[in-house]
């Protein structure tokens, strides 16, 4: 199926896969003949996700990330893994002033914090296979362009980006590739309630992408599959925007 | 916070309009600086200091400042 960019044989870990990318991310990886775990905060929602998954011998695993002892339990209960997406993400948005603690230790929890802690885990305990494939969904905002109110969002994004780069240095030689996808705006759920927040006019702001249209889930899940796949052996610590060519102008 | 307080934590949310354009009747909308930046500003300014959440399209759909504030005290 596809060569090179076949996941047939793979057994993956994708994470916030009850909304969103992660759930199209997960649904693609299965059409491409992967082997799932799938992970969501939302036991029913994952269970949605679980139903709609090409082939057999999937599982779903509950759990919050941005708990650290959750994830140490969950990495618990993995199989062998040859590749993660991890998707689970929030957005914020809201003014440099208004800044609270709370919240950005919060977004700081899911973003970043649960994406390193899960590295680690999965690496002190070999969960990983040689070679395995690490991708992480951060996103343009911090690390190619930002928006007004994105402060505390972009901040997280760029820390997970960054972290990336490092952990791809430090795990090549254990044969772990790690990489980031950069999306646009991508059309979820999550981004029609953070742009009623903003009441843009959406046919305006289409018309500053090149490519005249906001992203699907399926856009950035192509990109992820090719990084999991093994036609993306030799790439590591790289970036790979995904935004219909929005910060080229 | 009573109304006085709610025009003035409006205002604030302002760089450029001089504080005293605001009372309870300012149209808010007309405003030259009303824009994604101001908009923005006030929804935040709601929910850090009256722990309310309100959306670019309630902001539409008022007009005046004293309207948002009972729209607000109604939520």
């Amino acid at each position: 199926m596809n060569g090179r960019f076949s996941l047939e044989g793979k057994t993956l870990l994708v994470t916030g896969a009850s909304s969103g990318i992660g759930r199209c991310v997960a649904v693609e990886c299965a059409k491409m003949g992967a082997k799932l775990v799938i992970n969501g905060r939302n036991q029913e929602r994952l269970s949605q996700t679980l139903s709609m998954l090409e082939g057999v011998g999937h599982q779903d695993i509950a759990a919050d990330l941005s708990d650290h002892e959750a994830v140490s339990a969950m990495v618990e209960q993995l199989p062998q893994l040859d590749g993660v997406s991890h998707n689970a993400g929030v957005t914020s948005i809201g003014m440099i002033k208004f800044i609270k603690v709370d919240d950005w230790q919060a977004l700081s929890q899911t973003n970043v914090f649960s994406a390193i802690w899960l590295t680690r885990c999965l690496v002190a305990k070999k969960k990983l296979n040689k070679p395995a494939s690490v991708v992480f969904t951060s996103s343009i905002s911090g690390n190619d362009s930002v928006r007004h109110g994105e402060a505390l969002y972009a901040a997280t994004k760029s820390a997970l980006s960054g972290f990336a780069k490092a952990a791809a240095l430090d795990l090549a030689p254990q044969g772990i590739r790690v990489n980031c996808v950069h999306p646009g705006m991508i059309e979820t759920e999550l981004f029609h309630s953070s742009q009623d927040a903003l009441t843009q006019d959406l046919d305006e702001m289409k018309k500053l992408f090149p490519l005249k249209r906001f992203g699907k889930p399926e856009d950035v899940a192509d990109g992820i599959i090719y990084l999991l796949s093994d036609a993306s052996s030799w790439v590591t610590g790289t970036e790979l925007k995904i935004d219909g060519g929005y910060t080229l102008v | 916070m009573t109304l006085d307080q709610f025009v003035q934590q409006f205002a604030e949310q302002f760089d450029e309009t001089p504080a005293n354009q605001f009372t309870p009747s300012t149209d808010y909308k007309s405003l030259e600086e009303w824009g994604s930046l101001t908009t923005l500003g006030v929804i935040t300014m709601v929910d850090a200091e009256m722990g309310k959440r309100i959306t670019g399209s309630n902001l539409l759909a008022c007009t005046t400042i004293e309207e948002l504030y009972s729209f607000i005290q109604r939520i």
